[in-house]
């Protein structure tokens, strides 16, 4: 008989769990058109694990529209139930349809910290249509799995792509006024406006480095960087091998330039074979001299020492975007002895340069490096135009400087004035 | 023709998607991802040109008996001998596939056996070298020749031991000054050259997309 005793506990439990469950209140009838019984939804609570009677489920639901996206997100707000109180309260799962279709997705789930709030769209399993009408259903989720639903509710809007991105307005006055700034002198040097640069003594070196090739009758080597032509200061330093290319020609000093890149490749060639006709000496150009090496960083720097040891360039150019080779190169370099002009925008690699060459050209200087070749106009005005936009920047940290002392001093809050105009909001 | 064509490319395209950006529209995106995924077809064309090259220079190499020919032919047997392989035999290229996280190599060609066991290795040390670099590099900055270096020098052992443990057993302040040089003289400098950096990006974009930047033409430049 009391072998009999847990069985009939567990009937009697199963008993009153199942009437329990059948006693449970029904969900509220859709009271219009828009509301539709979560009973219709394919999701199961499970009554065996009910948090408790008389919850009261999430409400209130409003769906808007995401700001400033493509049309594939949707703001899911609500009300909170009466799950808070509850300890195995876990945060609120978010149901998902399209409207007229009858199984529900679900879409995501917001922890217990994360408020009310929920984005729609951002999980790539679940992506929004834009223009796609959406019915929602927020679920209070407890830690036995068990959920208390809401209604099912319309979307109130339809998510939809912006044509303008309202966080990005203070992006774009500061590009309007440093483009302005900067087509302004481009416009002022081509009406003949006298323009004076600092001499950069990298840039000055060229020539005499090139002349030293000459004089010792060894190659040139001339490395654009490793990066690809969407890399600005590839192009830059395309620029600066027209140059070096033209003076090369006229010097009959030969020319050595690896790359790393077969697009930056082929624009070398042809870069090096105009510099070549320009200077009158389009015999004189070795298509050999302009060659791929190998995408492999490695191997890359491998093939250049090999070179730089072989043939012993007196003048070694490392200009572009270069990374963690760039030591390895410019060391190789001085130790074969040759005289180094480096020149990159990385600034991580600007020390081992620096350190290690006889002329760097640090930053923004591998970008004029061009114009003071070419002493073109516009390119001149074009490096007036970046030095009023540095001057507009220094004048705001010069202002930031006095703000934050008189803050200091006098305990006010005026920085704070200045960083609501400057600052950037974080935008997508 | 041959100059005003890409010009025309790059002014048209250099503005539509500097506006891009201000548009968040799917179908500003969608050009956005359309062009993002088409730009590297055009890069794996450009291979084809680049092996024309090396194969080129080191052909010519080998013709002319030029000085440590013999080298060329370990680059172009390779060059042409693994894309053959793996064209007849793609199993002689191997797996490199890992049954699982740390678990043995399922399968090991040829190829892959090379690449593992010499590619690898041989660029690791090529990537080790830059340690010992580092060391003559630093050991040439460091020399006090005057009174910057001198104060290069300085800022070099207290940022350097600061780093360390030693560093807090010598002064509580080691790590502190240290840390303070990175904070604020380093990324004031740091941040004036990416300032600098940002604007001569964006000279060099405008100078592009207007045509006064000619030379990444190539020849058809002038």
């Amino acid at each position: 008989m009391l072998k009999r005793v847990p069985a009939m506990l567990f009937a009697l439990l199963l008993a009153t769990g199942f009437a329990w469950a059948q006693a449970e209140d029904p969900p509220p009838a859709a009271d219009s058109e828009e509301t539709l019984s979560a009973e219709e939804s394919e999701i199961a609570i499970d009554a065996a694990v009910f948090p408790g009677d008389g919850m009261i489920a999430p409400s209130n639901i409003v769906v808007s529209d995401w700001p400033n996206d493509a049309g594939d997100a949707l703001l899911v707000t609500f009300d909170p139930g009466s799950e808070t109180e509850n300890d195995s309260f876990i945060g609120y799962t978010i149901y998902r349809r399209i409207q007229g279709t009858e199984e529900f997705q679900k879409v995501g789930l917001t922890e217990l910290n994360e408020g009310t709030s929920f984005v729609d769209g951002y999980d790539p399993d679940f992506v929004v249509e834009p223009g796609v009408q959406y019915e929602y259903m927020v679920a209070a989720t407890y830690l036995s799995g068990a959920e208390v639903s809401s209604e099912v509710t319309v979307a109130q809007e339809v998510a939809s792509g912006q044509l303008y991105h309202s966080g990005k307005t203070r992006v774009l006055l500061g590009c309007i006024i440093f483009l302005g700034l900067i087509l302004f002198y481009f416009y002022a040097a081509q009406r003949g406006v006298e323009m004076y640069l600092r001499p950069i003594a990298g840039i000055e070196a060229i020539d005499e480095a090139i002349g030293r090739a000459t004089e010792m009758g060894k190659p040139i080597l001339y490395v654009p960087g490793l990066s690809t032509i969407s890399d600005v200061a590839t192009i830059a330093s395309i620029t600066i091998l027209g140059r070096v290319a033209k003076k090369v020609a006229e010097y009959g000093t030969p020319l050595l330039v690896p790359n790393r890149d077969p697009i930056v490749y082929t624009i070398a060639e042809e870069t090096v074979k105009q510099g070549y006709m320009e200077a009158g000496r389009p015999d004189a150009f070795d298509k050999d001299s302009v060659f791929f090496l190998t995408q492999s960083q490695f191997a890359f720097v491998a093939g250049v020492n090999g070179i730089m040891m072989r043939e012993k360039p007196a003048t070694n150019f490392y200009l572009g975007m270069f990374w963690a080779e760039s030591l390895i190169l410019a060391e190789t370099g001085s130790l074969s002895g040759a005289i180094q002009i480096a020149g990159t925008d990385a600034v991580t690699q600007l020390p081992f340069f620096i350190t290690t060459c006889d002329y760097t050209l640090i930053g923004e200087e591998l970008y004029a490096a061009s114009a003071y070749l070419g002493r073109e106009p516009k390119q001149l005005g074009s490096i007036k135009g970046q030095d009023a936009c540095k001057g507009i920047i220094m004048a705001i940290i010069t202002l930031g400087l006095l703000l934050s002392l008189t803050d200091l001093i006098a305990g006010t809050e005026t920085l704070n004035w200045l960083k609501n105009i400057v600052t950037m909001p974080v935008v997508d | 023709m041959k100059r005003s064509v890409p010009l025309a490319i790059v002014m048209v395209g250099g503005i539509l998607f500097m506006i891009q950006y201000f548009i968040p529209h799917q179908h500003s995106q969608t050009l956005f991802d359309y062009y993002t995924e088409w730009a590297p077809i055009v890069g794996a064309f450009a291979l084809v040109l680049g092996v024309g090259s090396l194969t080129r220079l080191h052909s010519h190499k080998i013709k002319r008996k030029a000085k440590n020919w013999q080298y060329s032919y370990a680059v172009l047997i390779p060059l042409f001998g693994i894309p053959f392989f793996a064209l007849i035999m793609p199993q002689s290229l191997g797996g490199g596939m890992m049954e699982s996280m740390g678990g043995d190599r399922l399968t090991q060609g040829v190829f892959d056996f090379a690449y593992m066991n010499i590619q690898v290795p041989i660029q690791a040390t090529m990537f080790s070298l830059l340690a010992f670099y580092i060391a003559s590099a630093a050991f040439r900055a460091f020399r006090a020749k005057s009174a910057l270096a001198t104060v290069l020098l300085f800022a070099a052992i207290v940022v350097m031991l600061g780093q360390v443990p030693i560093g807090e057993l010598i002064g509580k302040w080691f790590p502190k000054v240290g840390l303070w040089i990175l904070r604020y003289p380093n990324l004031g400098a740091k941040r004036a050259i990416g300032l600098g950096v940002g604007f001569g990006v964006l000279a060099t974009q405008l100078k592009i997309i207007f045509g006064v930047e000619r030379n990444w033409l190539g020849g058809a430049g002038e």
